[in-house]
């Protein structure tokens, strides 16, 4: 991967929705390269929380039998991105849980590139974006299965939360097949706070702020479920979605 | 206990309420009966406050306050539960943590002391037990993956829980067998049937008033009570149907 690249344009797929006026200062955007080998585990948490704009860009390599456990949680207080790229082995497992939330003018993304390249291999991906005021939370996730990777099993979950209709979510969940005997599946929804469900806590009592939090805590734990250090990670998103109400 | 006035309800600017009035005592059990698109639904959401329901005019008394002055959440600490007709399922809160968060909001705003972990989970035992509900059942989500009857059983068991003056019940009978009825029966009674409280049962049926006793039964149709009556209304409606007892 070049890393004298040109700035990127919104012509860049993967550069869309960018904020390219924050990316400008933090361009050439160095790599981080993760190389999990056969049969090894290996979990990492990111946590974008700060205050000054953040791009990250992981490579990831799994070996045979491999796996890998990525959560992030996108609570960037400026632009925040993390482009992920990750090579599977055979029979290797990639899980990737992340959860944005954004206010204000945020523009908050991940962008992820998922490649079988060798076949059994299972990929895991489940985003849970909260956007409010002006804030933009982006997703744009491919998934590339390559020729004779069979057995691949590849999800992505994702889903947005906009809690102003001046808020933006952009979701582009993508597959590109080259091998038979494939299972992929993709789920995309971007909605608001299910309507019912806050008036039928307001008539057990709960007042309308609490029942938000209580229905955008259990939409955010849905991204740290099963994680290594699931409680921090629930706690440093709450601190987070509490800034945010 | 509550008094409702010439109440007059819309729903997406349809007129659905058109003057309905209703006196409800401490210690009274109402049943109001009445066919499809009478009313009977709204009558239960206006009361609680649902928005898109809007009172257009009339009034609403509620234990010596304006009723229609509250928020939904103002009402429930006001003594008022509104059992759904289908109740909503809400992913990732547990039932137990729903209902801590909901009887302590109600104490907050009544201004006694919240309820501990463990004196809350005492509470909660007891009255699933009376709707014979596993307490494991409350430790999963707020009614997600539940049958229809669960639902049902598990509303009882919150308005066991909160122990509100007034309970309006929407068809709590729906969806419910034999054997769940006659629990449901019997727990409406042992909390609701107690001096200072009162129910509202919306039905379609006479089955749930086999087992709570209506000391009055009305007809709701075109948004208003046409007909009140004992007990044997509710027989004779059963009998003759609504076509016949209403006009």
């Amino acid at each position: 991967m070049s890393q004298v690249a040109a700035l990127p344009t919104r012509r860049d797929e993967d550069f869309r929705y960018a904020d390219l006026a924050a990316l400008t200062p933090l361009w050439p955007v160095a790599a981080e390269q993760v190389r999990v080998p056969g049969g090894e585990a290996q979990t990492m948490t990111l946590i974008l929380a700060g205050g000054e704009a953040v791009a990250r860009e992981l490579v990831v390599t799994l070996g045979a039998g491999a796996s890998f456990d990525l959560r992030v949680l996108n609570a960037n207080g400026a632009y925040g991105r993390v482009a992920l790229r990750a090579e599977l082995g055979e029979g290797a497992n990639f899980t990737l849980g992340a959860a944005q939330l954004a206010a204000g003018e945020q523009v908050l993304e991940i962008v992820t590139q998922v490649v079988h390249a060798a076949p059994d291999a299972v990929s895991r991906q489940i985003v849970r974006s909260v956007a409010g005021g002006q804030a933009s939370v982006n997703y744009l996730g491919k998934v590339l299965v390559a020729k004779g990777a069979s057995g691949t099993d590849g999800e992505q979950s994702v889903r947005a939360m906009l809690l102003d209709r001046t808020a933006t979510a952009n979701a582009r969940p993508e597959l590109e097949i080259h091998a038979d005997d494939v299972k992929c599946a993709h789920g995309c929804a971007v909605g608001e706070l299910d309507a019912n469900g806050l008036f039928y806590m307001a008539a057990r009592g709960i007042p309308p702020e609490t029942a938000k939090r209580l229905m955008l805590q259990a939409f955010v734990a849905e991204a740290f479920a099963g994680a290594a250090e699931e409680e921090a990670l629930l706690e440093q998103a709450l601190a987070a979605l509490e800034a945010m109400l | 206990m509550l008094q409702i006035t010439d109440l007059h309800a819309t729903v997406a600017d349809k007129p659905i309420l058109k003057g309905l009035s209703l006196t409800i005592n401490p210690g009274e059990v109402h049943a109001i009966m009445g066919p499809n698109g009478a009313g009977k639904s709204t009558l239960g959401y206006t009361l609680g406050g649902r928005p898109g329901y809007e009172v257009t005019g009339g009034t609403v008394t509620f234990a010596g306050q304006d009723l229609l002055a509250l928020e939904p959440h103002e009402r429930a600490a006001a003594g008022l539960f509104l059992g759904f007709q289908y109740p909503v399922e809400i992913p990732g809160v547990s039932f137990l943590q729903f209902l801590r968060e909901s009887l302590n909001a109600q104490r907050r705003a009544r201004g006694e002391t919240e309820l501990s972990g463990g004196a809350f989970l005492q509470v909660a035992k007891l009255r699933a037990g009376l709707l014979k509900m596993d307490l494991d059942m409350l430790k999963r989500p707020v009614n997600v993956g539940f049958s229809g009857g669960e639902k049902k059983r598990a509303e009882m068991v919150q308005m066991g829980i909160l122990d509100p003056k007034l309970a309006i019940l929407d068809e709590t009978d729906s969806g419910l067998d034999i054997d769940a009825l006659r629990v449901v029966g019997e727990g409406i009674n042992t909390v609701m049937r107690q001096p200072g409280k009162a129910v509202l049962l919306i039905t379609h049926y006479q089955r749930l008033l086999d087992y709570v006793k209506p000391d009055f039964v009305h007809v709701l149709a075109g948004g208003r009570i046409v007909r009140t009556g004992g007990p044997d209304l509710a027989l004779e409606l059963e009998e003759r149907g609504y076509e016949a007892v209403a006009a």
